[in-house]
């Protein structure tokens, strides 16, 4: 009985943007009733909460990050070489005698800018193309069901490999295999949520009332599709996490001598044995800041796009 | 179901031709020329020239595509540029440790995946539940080379119990590289599981059996599981591919002698011949078994094949 009044909640709340739109007073107001509603709903999920805290945190790391490392993250010291963890190096030393915690502190920075920005690129590429793909439908929307029906051909990570062969390897080639494999996946979500939004009364009042097909395009149905790309990008941010420290383990993607979290990883295989914390901390801060993406994607979910729930 | 299977099959030669072209420009897509890259890095102009001649490349391209095809059909891969041997040798070489590899994989990630999401549905809401879909997300959030590694400092290095790589200790070398492989998709099946059976739960032929005295278990195993487990076949399809890329990455780790290692061996020595044909190798494997699991699922589900 109670997800039933929950669900007409929903449903009162799918139907503001019909008066919203046409008094723009009405739109500030509901906006920040939105937000409101979101917030106390989302932070019911102590988990997703937590998430978003810890990301907050890399986040702020990706800024200041290389001011704030208690060692300098390239300088050798051969003096400390394979210290096991201490007071002095939390996380130890690696083989050059570089304090691995400030290497991974210094690391968030090239590690999330790529993966973050990798996936904005996806997330735009696909989102025009499943917005066109959607409103338009007949043959434009075929022809680019059928380009990602061929991207989707390519298992990700090898799609990613070619693209990196053929681009040669590097930071900036592994961020544009990766926003090139995103973007299927990002066009076909818009699209079935473009498709939803088109049936809507509002679009169908906007049309009556005369707007160009630009404007309810992205004033009218662009809005609607935004939490389901919001829940999508954040869980992508996870995976890209992933494949970039994936590549860069495989030595196509950063220097090996860089600080990026995935190379640090393919550095100390050679270790394992003798000197496993150089193995286990930056494969630890990979898993955590993955799993942190992935459980506020889940609450994001749960809060913004409840039907894709179950 | 004859036709169903015949029309689906069809459907795919479209797709088979235009990944085969995407494949057959990548040695075009390379800046450079291809008849150098082809002939090698210390090759002469003469040998340069004799390979522009060899492969066809001073042809249209829609005639090299041509070409490319036939001898596709035939079953010519070409010949590496490292060893000249020629690639589906390579190929039939290395093709048995990693179909061992994603078999044992995919086998442990959907019996134990399936049985936590089990657990999970039954006690929803329940410590069972917080407990296995923790589980499940970890799964999902974990760096396969990682898990990999720490396999490795755990039961190669301190326990003595498993071989640290290669494929030389039969099923033995097998049990770490396919735990780390499936560790991922274990937890996705998993948590769709879950969902599935849940959803399924709440339908009116579960409450019928309720009302009519059936057993808790005779209800999950005589009924909803059946009927949660059709679109888990699908995702376990799809998660086909998260495996063929893992795939490389684990041989990585493990120095296991298969073709994801021969992949990532040929792009640091810049074989061309051989990526090409293992990416082309890897993509139809995708696709073939994706069009398995949507004739399987037809088969359970007989509503799809009139559609």
């Amino acid at each position: 009985m109670n997800k039933l009044i929950k669900k007409r909640g929903e449903m009162n709340m799918k139907e503001v943007p019909v008066e919203a739109t046409l008094t723009s007073v009405g739109v500030e107001k509901k906006s920040k009733g939105r937000f409101f509603e979101f917030w106390k709903a989302f932070r019911k999920k102590k988990s997703a909460l937590i998430s978003f805290y810890f990301i907050i945190l890399l986040l702020l790391l990706m800024v200041v990050g290389p001011f704030i490392t208690p060692y300098d993250p390239a300088e050798p010291d051969y003096f400390k070489l394979l210290e096991s963890p201490s007071i002095n190096h939390v996380f130890g030393t690696d083989e050059y005698g570089r304090d691995i915690l400030s290497r991974i502190i210094a690391g968030a920075q090239i590690t999330l800018s790529v993966s973050i920005s990798a996936v904005l690129l996806g997330a735009i590429g696909g989102t025009i193309l499943g917005l066109v793909s959607g409103f338009f439908g007949k043959w434009i929307d075929k022809i680019i069901m059928r380009i990602c029906d061929v991207l989707f051909a390519f298992p990700d990570l090898i799609l990613g490999i070619g693209i990196v062969a053929i681009l040669g390897p590097g930071l900036q080639n592994v961020m544009i295999a990766i926003a090139f494999f995103s973007i299927p996946s990002f066009a076909r979500i818009v699209r079935g949520a473009t498709l939803e939004a088109k049936e809507m009364l509002f679009v169908e009042s906007a049309k009556s009332i005369g707007a160009s097909k630009v404007r309810i395009l992205f004033k009218h149905i662009l809005p609607e599709t935004i939490p389901v790309i919001i829940v999508y990008f954040t869980m992508t941010v996870g995976s890209a996490i992933l494949s970039a420290a994936s590549l860069s383990f495989l030595g196509l993607g950063a220097e090996p001598s860089s600080p990026d979290w995935g190379a640090m990883l393919s550095m100390s295989r050679d270790y394992i044995g003798s000197s496993f914390h150089l193995v286990f901390f930056p494969g630890l801060i990979i898993f955590l800041t993955v799993l942190a993406f992935n459980l506020f994607g889940d609450g994001l979910r749960d809060v913004l796009d409840p039907k894709t729930k179950n | 179901m004859k036709k169903y299977i015949i029309k689906r099959i069809v459907s795919l030669i479209p797709l088979l031709l235009v990944v085969s072209f995407v494949i057959f420009m990548f040695i075009h897509l390379i800046p450079g020329d291809p008849a150098r890259l082809l002939a090698g890095k210390d090759a002469t102009i003469a040998e340069v020239e004799a390979a522009r001649e060899a492969f066809g490349l001073n042809q249209p391209l829609i005639q090299q595509y041509i070409s490319y095809l036939k001898t596709l059909l035939s079953g010519d891969l070409g010949y590496s540029i490292k060893s000249g041997a020629p690639v589906s040798g390579l190929i039939a070489d290395r093709i048995i440790p990693t179909l061992g590899l994603t078999f044992f994989s995919i086998i442990w990630a959907l019996v134990i995946g399936i049985l936590l999401g089990i657990i999970s549905a039954v006690f929803r809401d329940k410590w069972p539940d917080r407990v296995g879909m923790l589980t499940a997300v970890s799964g999902i959030s974990l760096p396969n080379f990682w898990v990999g590694l720490v396999c490795i400092q755990l039961f190669s290095v301190h326990l003595g119990i498993f071989p640290s790589g290669g494929a030389d200790d039969g099923w033995k070398s097998y049990i770490l590289p396919s735990f780390a492989l499936g560790a991922g998709i274990m937890a996705i099946i998993a948590r769709f599981t879950r969902s599935s059976l849940v959803n399924t739960l709440k339908q009116d032929y579960i409450r019928t059996g309720r009302a009519k005295g059936l057993s808790g278990r005779a209800i999950i195993f005589g009924h909803a599981l059946k009927n949660s487990l059709i679109p888990v076949i699908t995702v376990a399809g799809l998660q086909f591919g998260f495996l063929l890329g893992g795939s490389v990455v684990v041989e990585t780790v493990f120095s296991f002698p298969g073709l994801g290692r021969l992949l990532i061996d040929s792009i640091h020595f810049r074989d061309y011949p051989v990526i090409q044909s293992l990416i082309l190798f890897f993509s139809v494997q995708f696709i073939l078994v994706n069009l398995l699991v949507d004739i399987l699922y037809s088969v359970f589900n007989p509503k799809i094949r009139y559609e």
